[in-house]
C-alpha cells in the first residue's frame, strides 16, 4: 500500500463503560488502510471491547473513530459520542467485518447459504454471481467440499473458516478477529493462523487481530498494540515489543505468557 | 357403601350409535374453529411481539399491555364482549366469525410469550453476526432470527392448540353449533338424554387430541432432525 496522506483507521481518544466499569480509557490510534495489527494484553483489558466499538456492537460515551476520513463515530457540542446519518452509518458499517471466537454461523442454512446470504441480501448480489463467489472464497478456506452441509456437520477448525468465507463475501476493508482460534483443539489453531497469516501478506484488508498467540504475533503481524487497563500501554512493530518492551507490565505480561 | 345408581339411565348403544354422525359433523365446526383461531393466533402473536419489541415507546407499551389485558381477562368475557357489546357499535358478524376471532385474539396473547421465550434463546451471537453482517432490522429478524427461534416453540405451541381446542366449547355459549352445542341443546334437550351425547363428545375430544398430539411429536422430531 502507498502512504496515504492520512491515516485509514483513525482513533482519537474513545471511551467506553460497562455501568461504573470503565473498559476503554482514551484510546488513540491510527492505522494505515493494508496494515495487519496484532493486540495482545490480558484478561479484561478491553481488547474485545475496542473490536467490538468498531464492529458498532458497542456505541463509546466518548471519543471519535473516523474511517477513511469520514466519521463512524464524532462528538457533538456536550462532549458526547454521535452516528452520522443512518445512510452513512450503514455504508461505512459495510466497509467492516468481524469474525468472532465462537463462530456464530447461522445453523439453519447451509454453509453455501451462510456465505451468500449477506451479498444478496446485503449488497443486492444475484444469487448466481453470489453463489460463484462464495464457491472461490469457501475453495479460498479449503472448504468448497462442505457447500452443502449444515454447519452442525463441520468441526470447530472448518467452522471458523467458513465464517471468514462469509466474513471475507462483504469485501470489508477492516476486518476484526477477535480470538478467532480460543474455541478451537489444539491441532485446528495452526490452520487458521496460517490462513490469517495468508491473507495479511495480501494486504488487501486492514487487518485488527486480538490473539494469545505470541508466535503468531510477532511472526506475522507488522505491528503489535499491548492493552492493559482499557488502555494502549505499548504500540510497536513486534520484534521492539518481544525484544525491549519499555513497560514493566509488558514484561510481566510477556514473561508470563511466554512461559506457558 | 351402595354404588349401584339409583334411577340412572342405561347406556344406549342404539342411541348412541344414531347420534353419533351429528356429532361428527359437530365436531368438523369444532376443528374449523380451532383451525381458524389457531391461524389467528399464529400471527397476532407474531404481530403482538413485534409490537413488544419495537423501538418506538408507544408501540412496545401498547404491545405490553394488550398482552397483559388480554392473558389477564378470561376468555368467556371477551367471547361475551365480542358477542353482546360490539353488534351495539355495529360490529356485527355471524356467531362463528365472533367466536374465531375471540379464540383467535385470546390466544395471540399466549402465543406472543410462546415466541419471546423463542425469540430470547436464540444466542446473542447470532445478532450480533448478522449486525457485523450489515443486514437491516427486519432481515435480521425474519431471516436470520426467527427461523431460529420457531422449532423450539413448536411443542409449546402445540399445546395451546390442544387447549384452544378444548376451549373452543365455550363457542357453545353464542350458539355457534359446535360439538357440544349440537349434544346438549340439539339432541340432549330434544331427547331428554344426556348420557350418551356428552360421553361421546368426550370421547371425540379425547380422539382428536392424541391424534394432534402425536401429530406435534412427529413436527418436532421432523425439525430436529434439520437441526
Ligand atoms: N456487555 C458487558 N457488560 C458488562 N461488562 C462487560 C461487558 N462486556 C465486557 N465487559 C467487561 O469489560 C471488561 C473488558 O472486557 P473485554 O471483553 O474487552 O476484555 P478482553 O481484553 O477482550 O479480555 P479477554 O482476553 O478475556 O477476552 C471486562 O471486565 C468485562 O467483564
Ligand atoms: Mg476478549
Amino acid at each position: 500500500m502507498t502512504d496515504s496522506p492520512e491515516p485509514f483507521i483513525q482513533i482519537r481518544d474513545l471511551h467506553k463503560s460497562f455501568g461504573d466499569l470503565k473498559v476503554l480509557q482514551g484510546i488513540n490510534l491510527d492505522i494505515p488502510a493494508g496494515e495487519m495489527v496484532s493486540v495482545i494484553g490480558p484478561s479484561g483489558s478491553g481488547k474485545s471491547t475496542l473490536l467490538r466499538v468498531l464492529m458498532t456492537l458497542e456505541r463509546p460515551e466518548q471519543g471519535e473513530v473516523l474511517i477513511g476520513g469520514e466519521p463512524l463515530y464524532s462528538m457533538d457540542g456536550e462532549g458526547h459520542t454521535t452516528l452520522p446519518p443512518k445512510a452513512q452509518f450503514r455504508a461505512l458499517r459495510n466497509r467492516i467485518g468481524m469474525v468472532f471466537q465462537h463462530f456464530n454461523l447461522f445453523p439453519h442454512m447451509t454453509v453455501l447459504r451462510n456465505v451468500t446470504e449477506a451479498p444478496v441480501r446485503v449488497l443486492g448480489v444475484s444469487r448466481k454471481d453470489a453463489k460463484a463467489e462464495a464457491m472461490k472464497y469457501l475453495d479460498e478456506v479449503g472448504l468448497a467440499e462442505k457447500a452443502d452441509a449444515y454447519p452442525a456437520q463441520l468441526s470447530g477448525g472448518q467452522k471458523q473458516r467458513v465464517a471468514i468465507a462469509r466474513a471475507l463475501a462483504m469485501h470489508p476493508e477492516i476486518m476484526l478477529f477477535d480470538e478467532i482460534t480460543s474455541a478451537l483443539d489444539p491441532e485446528l489453531v495452526g490452520g487458521i493462523l496460517a490462513l490469517l497469516d495468508r491473507l495479511g501478506k495480501r494486504k488487501e484488508m486492514t487487518m485488527l487481530i486480538v490473539t494469545h498467540h505470541m508466535n503468531f504475533a510477532r511472526q506475522s503481524s507488522d505491528r503489535v498494540l499491548f492493552f492493559d487497563g482499557g488502555v494502549i500501554l505499548e504500540d510497536g512493530k513486534p520484534d521492539d515489543i518481544f525484544t525491549h518492551p519499555t513497560h514493566d507490565r509488558t514484561r510481566e505480561f510477556l514473561k508470563s505468557v511466554l512461559e506457558v | 357403601m351402595n354404588l349401584s345408581l339409583a334411577t340412572g339411565a342405561q347406556w344406549d348403544w342404539a342411541f348412541a350409535w344414531e347420534i353419533l354422525p351429528q356429532l361428527l359433523s359437530a365436531m368438523r365446526v369444532t376443528v374449523t374453529a380451532t383451525l381458524l383461531g389457531m391461524s389467528l393466533a399464529v400471527f397476532g402473536g407474531l404481530l403482538l411481539v413485534m409490537m413488544r419489541r419495537s423501538h418506538i415507546k408507544t408501540l412496545s407499551r401498547s404491545g405490553y399491555w394488550t398482552i397483559e389485558f388480554i392473558r389477564g381477562t378470561p376468555l368467556l368475557i371477551q367471547l361475551y364482549f365480542f358477542y353482546y357489546v360490539l353488534p351495539e357499535y355495529g360490529l356485527q358478524q355471524s356467531a362463528m366469525v365472533t367466536g374465531v376471532l375471540a379464540l383467535g385474539l385470546h390466544y395471540s396473547s399466549y402465543m406472543a410469550e410462546v415466541y419471546r421465550a423463542g425469540i430470547d434463546a436464540v444466542p446473542k451471537g447470532q445478532w450480533e453476526a448478522a449486525t457485523a453482517l450489515n443486514f437491516p432490522p427486519k432481515r435480521t429478524f425474519f431471516t436470520l432470527i426467527l427461523p431460529q427461534a420457531i422449532p423450539p416453540i413448536v411443542p409449546a405451541s402445540g399445546n395451546y392448540l390442544v387447549a384452544m381446542f378444548k376451549d373452543s366449547v365455550l363457542l357453545s355459549t353464542i350458539t355457534v353449533t359446535e360439538v357440544l352445542y349440537t349434544a346438549r341443546d340439539d339432541i340432549g334437550s330434544d331427547r331428554f338424554r344426556y348420557l350418551e351425547p356428552l360421553t361421546l363428545v368426550g370421547v371425540l375430544f379425547l380422539i382428536v387430541s392424541l391424534i394432534s398430539v402425536a401429530g406435534i411429536r412427529r413436527l418436532e422430531r421432523h425439525l430436529e432432525k434439520k437441526r
